[in-house]
């Protein structure tokens, strides 16, 4: 019925062809395709590079690809609840802890840990530099109402931002809008702003020695052992999320907490500098002494 | 500000060097986003032209909500789509959750609303200006229609280009259904935000260049295609 024009039926070409191009996609990717796992991860590991470095050599040893998704630990841990990924790994010790209490992971390893550190302008307006006590210089940034850049995103590194606030018993919230700044984004986004803003904040090492947009700031706290930050990996429940995939997930922690990812992890070189520090095999030694 | 000129060094480099993972990136973004528009485009348009002709109770309603839809938010409609498709949503058991399916499907109904509404004014005001004519010609109302898209195909591709531009240019739909997954759901625009997460800038705004001149060339294929058929003439 439509009057035969060769460039309607060029356009219903195009639009079949980029119909057809798009069906492939369409059908659910499972057959003939590789085992692969979903790991809902922190944003630091990724943006690290780690993953980079070593999920290929998991791959090359089990078959098994890595699907990574890096979020906020707070968002990650939220996915992981929904049944959407298979294995976990994040650095929210109570909230790793909590996830495992409450049925929703199966149980929790250590994998790593680093360690956060203060960043803020060379020419540090609240005098924090050098200080060995993180909270007390949470608490001269407070005083001297300097900005502070926060990730304000319920992540593993915001909250361990507020224990640090609480321990200088400062309620950066009052201020917030003033000189304490939720960005509500990653730590990337959030060095940006700190970077454009001259402002304090808290970040893992792993993502300030792999960033590149540093400007004006530079390391002026680290070492407290109240900036020590753990990572954990989880799988997640089975029993309540029938879909996971228990073998495959359990053959990527047994890999990432055993010998060879362990090794792994520790290899990994970023601009000269060790990122993480492999742990699982102590903390087993630990347990076992217990 | 040396984050521009290094940005188009980049950029030129990335392109000149046909970088296998940038290659991927593209294609996945084009295939995305034009079978979102195929989609939209079969939904939207035939819904657009019945809304133009079909008169109705409650119509004037349904185009306001339809022209507001045009202005949600990707980033609501990833998260309405991400609950629909999570293991936890009613739609979970499907597993289509960070595959392009799912960033096919937020795009879609990103840009249908779009296509509808935008095909919709183009097609009554061209009923409008004919008005007289089919009256005359006692045309049926399916008729009528397939004169009015001939008719309007022009504005009708400027309609399809918004919303294929809409759809290649969003993050927020798709890095919530997609998840950025490296080789397998990372995009053009995910990856822009990825890169800014990094702090390397200059890589970023790369990217941005080489999808604006994707962009470009989409819409210059367009237009050449027009002019080969001669339809500016028309136009």
């Amino acid at each position: 019925m439509f009057p035969a024009s060769p460039r309607i039926a060029a356009l219903a070409l195009v639009v079949i062809a980029a119909a057809l191009a798009g069906l492939p996609g369409a059908a659910p990717a499972t057959a003939g395709e590789k085992p692969f796992i979903i790991l809902q991860s922190t944003t630091s590991t990724a943006n690290s590079g780690l993953y980079d470095a070593i999920l290929p050599k998991f791959t090359e040893r089990t078959g098994i690809e890595v699907r990574v998704v890096a979020v906020g630990t707070g968002q990650a841990i939220k996915n992981a609840r929904n049944g959407d990924g298979d294995v976990l790994l994040v650095h929210d010790r109570a909230a790793e802890e909590r996830f495992v209490a409450e049925g929703w992971g199966v149980a929790r390893f250590d994998v790593m840990y680093n360690d956060f550190v203060i960043v803020g302008p060379r020419s540090d307006p609240a005098g924090i530099r050098g200080l060995k006590s993180a909270s007390a210089a949470f608490a001269r940034i407070a005083e001297a109402k300097a900005p502070f850049a926060s990730r304000g995103d319920n992540s593993g590194t915001h909250k361990k931002e507020l224990r640090l606030w609480k321990a200088a018993h400062v309620d950066p919230i009052a201020a917030s809008g003033r000189w304490y700044r939720e960005t509500g984004s990653g730590m990337g986004a959030t060095l940006n702003a700190a970077s454009a803003m001259n402002a304090y904040a808290l970040t893992d090492r792993g993502t300030w020695i792999a960033f590149a947009n540093r400007g004006d700031l530079a390391i002026l706290v680290e070492g407290d052992p109240a900036l020590f930050n753990p990572y954990g990996v989880i799988l997640v429940n089975p029993a309540r999320h029938p879909h996971v995939k228990r073998r495959e997930g359990q053959a990527f922690i047994d890999w990432i907490t055993g010998p060879e990812g362990q090794a792994a992890i520790a290899a990994y070189r970023l601009k000269g500098h060790q990122l993480f520090f492999p742990n699982a095999r102590r903390e087993a030694k630990a347990r076992e002494r217990k | 500000m040396q984050d521009f000129a290094e940005a188009f060094r980049l950029a030129a480099r990335l392109v000149l060097s046909g970088d296998p993972t940038l290659m991927e990136i593209i294609a996945l973004s084009l295939r995305v986003s034009l079978s979102a528009l195929a989609i939209a485009v079969l939904v939207g348009l035939p819904a657009g032209a019945f809304l133009a002709i079909a008169r109705f109770a409650g119509r004037n309603a349904l185009l306001v909500v339809l022209n507001a839809l045009m202005g949600l938010p990707p980033v609501v409609l990833g998260l309405l789509v991400y609950l629909a498709l999570s293991r936890a949503g009613p739609l979970g058991a499907l597993g289509l959750l960070y595959t392009p399916t799912a960033m096919i499907i937020a795009q879609s109904l990103l840009i249908t609303p779009i296509i509808a509404a935008l095909s919709r004014q183009v097609i009554e005001d061209l009923d409008r200006e004919y008005g007289e004519q089919f009256r005359s010609l006692c045309l049926s109302p399916y008729r009528r229609i397939a004169v009015l898209v001939r008719e309007g195909r022009l504005a009708l591709t400027t309609v399809a280009l918004a919303g294929f531009g809409r759809a290649i240019a969003e993050v927020g739909a798709v890095i919530i259904v997609g998840g950025n997954i490296a080789h397998v759901t990372r995009v053009m625009t995910t990856a822009i935000a990825l890169e800014t997460a990094k702090g390397e800038l200059a890589l970023a705004l790369a990217l941005g260049l080489v999808l604006m001149t994707i962009a470009l060339l989409v819409n210059g294929a367009v237009m050449a295609i027009r002019l080969g058929t001669g339809d500016e003439r028309h136009a």
